[in-house]
């Protein structure tokens, strides 16, 4: 296969970038689009240019690394898979691919098509996690957990924290991130004791760092490589509610105080 | 932005409900009654205060919400958006826009007429009335107004389209059994209301 790719390229997080466009030829249709970055990476070196730079690790769609922006959709033109999970056979031979880094201003380029994604980070050390005692592993019987509840929390924990649904929202929200985190906890009991502080200091952190609103448009969904339903953003914003309504402060003066 | 919304929904119902009453063929007469009962009414009337708070709140969040959402991407892609998305979600604030302008043409055609100008009058009964029901014909046998408003609804109509079912997923009222529902009432209230309010500018020309 002959390919023209333009690719977004940037020195650094302060430089301010440009698309270059490179020709490659002779891909084979069954290399990954990994493979056929490797291979014109190759060539820019053997040439002495500077390779282009982009996140890659697992290359089996576990780790959510590869961010890549490719014609109009994050990972690809593919359903549920991850950039390294896409193939050249899903392009035409001589057609032109377009590769941006994802863009949201909490998600600043580093270099190329390699963003910062701290951002995520950040919004699970803010509450993305169970502090409580649970104790030692317990009898497989002593917690009964409807298997309705089960599933949609393994689901919503699928998320592998990739960014594509803050790439894909025209909005650069990261509500379906948020949401699935809030979601595999509060589905189930251990995550259900902190559920209404967690809620409150995620949203609250996401919304600090700047990422946009949703309107229910759906691209998220859409394109999650873990097919991760926007149901999750519904669960979150009724736990979001709840917990801003209904919760009660604790009065300073309980007789259980030390 | 969905309780707004939402609430902004419920009085196009009533607005619609009145405006039919006008193809009533009984001399405007049940309009014209309606009409009055509207401006007079002192329920209607303390209403009509938390309808202009609906208004602004809906209008001013939407504005906020949006600029922040453009921020939120200070750099935008190359080649954009091909995902599978709900279409019109994507341009609310432009169909939201349009709305708007025309809704400032339509309180000066109408509702600053009926509150503020001078009104003809027409007897039914025993009693005076403003002849509301004259206005509005005589505006909609002109073609441009007719034209303008048949192009304002349909704007209307695609808003409201990504409006109800949208604004239960704001609230977290989604269920696997009832969003699909939610997303057929959604379609149903745009084609009703958008249609119901389009059908009355183009009888009257037309008759």
């Amino acid at each position: 296969m002959d390919l023209t790719l333009k690719i977004w390229r940037q020195k650094n997080a302060a430089s301010k970038g440009k698309f270059v466009t490179y020709k490659i030829s002779d891909i084979s249709p069954n290399s990954s689009f990994l493979e056929m970055m490797d291979i014109l990476n190759e060539s820019l070196v053997l040439r002495g240019e500077d390779p282009v730079a982009f996140d890659h690790d697992c290359r089996e769609g576990i780790c959510g690394a590869c961010s890549m922006y490719i014609n109009g959709h994050p990972h690809g033109p593919d359903k549920a898979i991850t950039t390294c999970q896409l193939h050249m056979r899903r392009f035409k031979d001589g057609e032109t691919i377009v590769i941006e880094p994802w863009r949201a201003r909490p998600f600043p380029v580093l270099k190329d098509l390699i963003v910062d994604r701290t951002a995520f980070d950040k919004i699970i050390q803010a509450g993305g996690y169970v502090s409580v005692n649970t104790g030692g592993v317990p009898d497989a019987n002593s917690i009964p957990i409807p298997k309705v509840k089960a599933d949609l929390s393994m689901d919503a924990a699928a998320c592998i924290g990739c960014g594509a649904c803050v790439a894909a929202c025209k909005n650069a929200s990261a509500m379906l991130f948020v949401a699935a985190k809030v979601s595999q906890f509060a589905l189930l009991p251990q995550g259900r004791v902190e559920a209404s502080e967690r809620v409150q200091a995620m949203v609250a952190e996401m919304d600090k760092l700047g990422f946009g609103n949703c309107t229910n448009t759906g691209a998220c969904e859409a394109e999650c490589p873990k097919e991760i339903s926007i149901s999750n953003i519904a669960r979150m914003n009724r736990e979001f509610l709840s917990a801003k309504l209904g919760a009660q402060k604790p009065s300073g003066s309980a007789g259980g105080d030390a | 932005m969905a309780l707004a919304g939402l609430f902004l929904i419920s009085f196009l119902g009533v607005h619609l409900g009145i405006n039919l009453l006008i193809l009533k063929n009984d001399g405007r007469e049940a309009f014209n009654i309606a009409a009055h009962f509207m401006v007079t009414n002192p329920v209607v009337q303390s209403m009509q205060w938390v309808l202009f708070g609906g208004f602004i709140l809906h209008i001013l969040l939407g504005a906020v919400l949006q600029i922040q959402n453009w921020m939120a991407r200070p750099q935008r892609y190359k080649v954009e958006g091909f995902s599978h998305t709900s279409y019109f979600s994507k341009f609310m604030i432009h169909t939201g826009l349009i709305i708007f302008a025309f809704l400032i043409l339509h309180l000066v055609n109408f509702f600053f007429k009926a509150k503020f100008g001078e009104m003809p009058e027409v007897m039914i009964g025993d009693y005076m009335y403003e002849d509301m029901g004259l206005l509005v014909i005589e505006k909609f046998r002109n073609a441009g107004y007719v034209i303008l408003y048949i192009f304002w609804l349909l704007f209307l109509g695609f808003h409201l389209d990504h409006a109800f079912h949208s604004a239960m997923q704001s609230l977290g009222l989604n269920h696997s059994k009832y969003t699909p529902v939610f997303f057929g009432i959604s379609r149903a209230l745009a084609i009703v209301i958008a249609g119901g309010f389009m059908i009355i500018p183009l009888v009257i020309y037309f008759s």
